[in-house]
């Protein structure tokens, strides 16, 4: 029997993508990939700039720092500096996908395969996006912050909640629980809840704050207690919770940016994961389509061109040169882990006893269900990878005026080479690390942050005090962050920062 | 699986928050538009603007480590290297570059971008406005637009008022048919009040016969008829124009360097984008002058030179002779302004005060600029006295150097607070 290809033109019309979706469909089950249904969504170059703009979300509320991005993409893109993605996938339920009108036939079957059902499998299994994320409703609560922001626009007027947002733009980064889990909430509930929380909320810091004198015989028990008993990683949700001043409608829209902090949460740390996975299958279910005909070789030529720009990894000296690509690694490793259990060598039944052999479909759906980028990269970066990939590792120290090259890919480099790349992915690593320490709740109210530093790394200077003045903006009260060195016992305070400025007396 | 074309849908969705960026930075905007300025022809008004704003001042802050510490970095591609190795640390970030993330701000210093012209205008008048506007007149000779004006009896059919039609055809059937149907009323009613007996049966076949005859002419009447036609009537109504025009005038003689009047340039440039933002139409004429004056082009205008003495009367004498042939005063907004060096023949000042004096009778505002670094030349001491008989109408700056223009302009056009 004599298949014919799906499409010999690089002219796609709404029939063509449709089979392709189908074959492509029928495929990824055989592959048994677990996707949320799919919806696709046509778009010019002008939507996707917005898309852009607006962290990739289809709803926003209105700020002109989107508006500033897409100035900013608008003008690298009308320059050719640099081109738009092929799609932007959101964790959505349905899943959605725009597409570019621009694309060929060929790319967006690519497209489709990559993010229709690479992407969406990923965000449907992987334990990050299945605890922090809420696919079904996601699209809802974008609406209902777009609508709550615009409501507060026109109460308090727009300056008003810019500046606001700004404040909480600023520590975004800090605004994400790491360790516990949110609960997922439906539409008319959020609006619901907002509104309770609204008076729940305003009562306990009313309650927190309140100068009515304790009895002075409970005294002795509870000796002025730390406020916050325990440091505060989340310093949105603290602001949230805490600040003495905010209005309640100023706690809700705190909220709305942590929930979407939290929301992009996962996919900060899975990247490498994430575009691998999307990468692996993409090439894979094309591969499947080619063998049965489905396709043309010159569709496979236009494919292959595009898939090794993709994933095309500049070395360290050249001048295109901008840190590891994400693609690359996830990609590789992708592949190296299916290559370690159909063929593996003496050196891989050595460093993955459990998985040399084992069957690969069902390795790597366990790897991309249960491990996040860091975890990822220690696990499963094999040796041969590294070499393949020529990796190594350079010292940095500010002691000394010169760069050590500590460890290349030999057998004496591969571990500590594979440790250090995964703590890069490590976002509290990447991130400095620093949590709510103290309120004088009795005194004046100011709050301390501490920053304890990692590997002698300081904070920019500039930032970090213009931050403490959105901080200081919510919080209403002094604000000072200790840069503190932790050794077992004592504790040093390396600097400190606070807004509004104290003039240091020598 | 949902395939949706989105392409159509909501255009330019950003354009809100390209507003909330363009307000928020109006500061440096406006600033960069002034400066910008410089280059501009003076009737390009196609064109926007090329923008830039201090990166420093766009950025977003968030916490992030700063250069130092010890860091590790994981690099592709080693071809030569082997553990142990040790080089200079490069200047500039180079080969190792701080691969992390949380470098956003840096690299760029200038944020630049475009604006249009409407953004331009508006950010450079944005608080101004045009004074006298009192005798702002429309005048409509040249474009007319089509109004409704009711309906006629005459028409082409594609104007044909279906509604209007079939109230006319109605009217007509109930007029025509009024006082037969009322006869016909009549006449049933006595047929039914006859008893059916044999006495009456001649009577009652002679009613039939009637009603039958009653309801065949009314049968005839017609259902529409060419004269329940109605047609939708358009007129032609001109619309208003209102419309400016701005002489430029300007001394071209020896003493005016190209400096000079490249600063009265930018002058004119500005006082043309302002009236073309508040008239439909502005019309722009040159006169230059030295010891007698003449219509020109921008070109010749600002770029040729001439030699001589200086008889500022010869120039308004020009603009009042081409008010009077072209511009007449009633439908025109008339706005002069002058730019010279302040030197005049001595001989000359009565004559131009009378000519200033009767042109001012004419326009709506008349700027006078003197470009000079000396104190006060015979041309502004000619022209003092009519700041304070025409104040609102005469008005007359100072401008030394290009840093003076925008100011200056901005202080002649301030909007007065009421």
């Amino acid at each position: 029997m004599t298949t014919r290809p799906i499409s010999i033109s690089s002219e796609w019309d709404f029939e063509t993508l449709k089979n392709y979706e189908r074959e492509i469909a029928r495929i990824a089950e055989k592959f048994k990939l677990d996707t949320y249904p799919n919806q696709i969504e046509i778009i010019n170059s002008e939507q996707m700039m917005d898309a852009y703009a607006s962290s990739g979300m289809p709803v926003n509320y209105n700020h002109w720092s989107f508006g500033k991005h897409f100035i900013s993409i608008e003008n690298n893109y009308r320059r050719g500096h640099m081109g738009l993605a092929y799609e932007i996938v959101i964790n959505s339920n349905p899943c959605i996908t725009y597409l570019m009108e621009e694309n060929s036939t060929t790319m967006q079957a690519l497209v489709i395969a990559h993010a229709c059902f690479g992407h969406n499998s990923f965000f449907k299994n992987n334990y990050l996006f299945k605890t922090w994320t809420d696919a079904g409703s996601i699209i809802d609560y974008l609406v209902f912050t777009k609508s709550f922001i615009a409501r507060c626009e026109e109460q308090h007027g727009v300056e008003e909640v810019e500046l606001l947002l700004d404040s909480c733009h600023a520590l975004m980064s800090h605004g994400v629980d790491r360790y516990k889990r949110p609960y997922p909430i439906s539409v008319e509930e959020e609006g619901r809840r907002q509104r309770e929380r609204e008076e729940i909320l305003q009562q306990q810091v009313n309650e927190l704050w309140k100068t009515i004198p304790k009895k002075m015989d409970s005294d002795d028990e509870s000796r002025p207690t730390r406020f916050p008993s325990e440091p505060q990683e989340n310093l949105l949700y603290f602001v949230e919770k805490n600040a003495p001043l905010l209005e309640p409608w100023q706690r809700e829209v705190v909220r709305i940016v942590r929930k979407l902090a939290q929301y992009l949460y996962p996919q900060r740390q899975t990247k490498v994961m994430n575009e691998g996975w999307a990468c692996f299958w993409h090439f894979h279910i094309l591969h499947e389509l080619y063998s049965e005909g489905l396709v043309t070789d010159g569709f496979m030529l236009e494919f292959l061109q595009h898939h090794t720009n993709v994933i095309y990894q500049p070395p360290y000296n050249s001048p295109y040169f901008n840190g590891i690509n994400p693609y690359t690694l996830g990609f590789g490793m992708m592949n190296d882990l299916k290559r370690i259990c159909e063929n593996p060598t003496e050196e891989d039944r050595r460093w993955f006893p459990d998985i040399a052999g084992s069957p690969w479909l069902d390795t790597l759906h366990f790897a991309m269900r249960d491990f996040k980028d860091e975890s990822f990269i220690l696990q499963f970066l094999s040796p041969h990878l590294i070499r393949e990939m020529k990796l190594f590792a350079v010292m940095d120290d500010e002691k000394n005026d010169f760069l050590e090259v500590s460890s290349i890919h030999d057998e004496n480099g591969y571990q500590s080479i594979r440790e250090r790349l995964a703590e890069t992915y490590n976002i509290s690593y990447q991130d400095p690390n620093i949590q709510v320490y103290e309120v004088n709740v009795r005194g004046d109210r100011s709050l301390t942050l501490r920053h304890e530093i990692q590997s002698n790394r300081p904070l920019e200077a500039e930032s970090a005090n213009e931050v403490l003045k959105h901080l200081h903006r919510l919080w209403g009260f002094d604000i000072h962050l200790e840069s503190v060195i932790s050794t077992g016992h004592e504790t040093v305070i390396e600097r400190r920062y606070s807004c509004p400025e104290i003039l240091e007396l020598e | 699986m949902f395939l949706i074309d989105r392409r159509l849908g909501s255009k330019q969705k950003s354009m809100v928050n390209r507003q909330r960026f363009m307000r928020r930075y109006r500061k440096q905007i406006r600033k960069a538009v002034a400066e910008n300025l410089r280059s501009r022809s003076i009737t390009d008004t196609k064109a926007g603007e090329k923008i830039s704003i201090p990166a420093r001042d766009l950025n977003e802050p968030h916490f992030f480590h700063g250069k130092g510490g010890k860091v590790i970095h994981i690099l592709p591609g080693n071809e030569k290297f082997v553990s142990g190795d040790r080089f200079p640390r490069p200047s500039l970030g180079g080969g190792s570059g701080s691969g992390n993330a949380s470098d956003s701000g840096k690299g760029m210093d200038e944020f630049v971008f475009e604006i249009s012209q409407q953004e331009f205008l508006d950010a450079l008048f944005e608080d101004m406005e045009l004074p006298n506007l009192t005798k702002r007149q429309l005048s409509g000779s040249e474009e007319f637009k089509r109004v409704k004006s009711g309906f006629s009896s005459e028409g082409t059919p594609a104007n044909i008022s279906i509604t209007r039609s079939m109230q006319a055809a109605t009217k007509r059937r109930i007029a025509l048919g009024a006082s037969k149907r009322t006869e016909l009323r009549e006449l049933e009613e006595r047929l039914s009040a006859l008893p059916v007996v044999d006495g009456t049966q001649e009577e009652r076949r002679e009613l039939e016969k009637a009603i039958e005859q009653l309801r065949e002419q009314l049968s005839h009447i017609p259902f529409l008829d060419d004269f329940d036609i109605k047609y939708h009537r358009h007129t032609k109504e001109p619309i208003p124009h209102s419309k400016a025009v701005m002489f430029c005038l300007m001394d071209v003689s020896g003493s005016m360097d190209q400096a000079t009047k490249d600063l009265a340039k930018r002058f004119f440039i500005l006082l043309y984008l302002f009236l073309s933002r508040n008239y439909d139409k502005t019309d722009v004429v040159f006169i230059r002058h030295h010891t007698t004056a003449k219509e020109v082009d921008e070109e010749e205008f600002f770029y040729s030179r001439e030699t001589g003495g200086t008889v500022v009367s010869s120039a308004l004498e020009l603009m009042h002779t081409i008010i009077d042939s072209r511009y007449p005063v009633n439908e025109w907004n008339i706005y002069g302004a002058q730019a010279s060096d302040g030197d005049n023949w001595p001989d000359d000042s009565r004559r131009s005060i009378d000519f200033i004096t009767k042109l001012l009778a004419q326009t709506q505002y008349f700027a006078y600029i003197e470009i000079t670094d000396l104190g006060d030349k015979p041309l502004w001491q000619t022209y003092t006295p009519l700041q304070k008989s025409h104040p609102d109408i005469f008005a007359m700056q100072h401008i030394r150097g290009p840093e003076d223009i925008y100011p200056v302009f901005h202080e002649l056009f301030r909007k007065q607070s009421a």
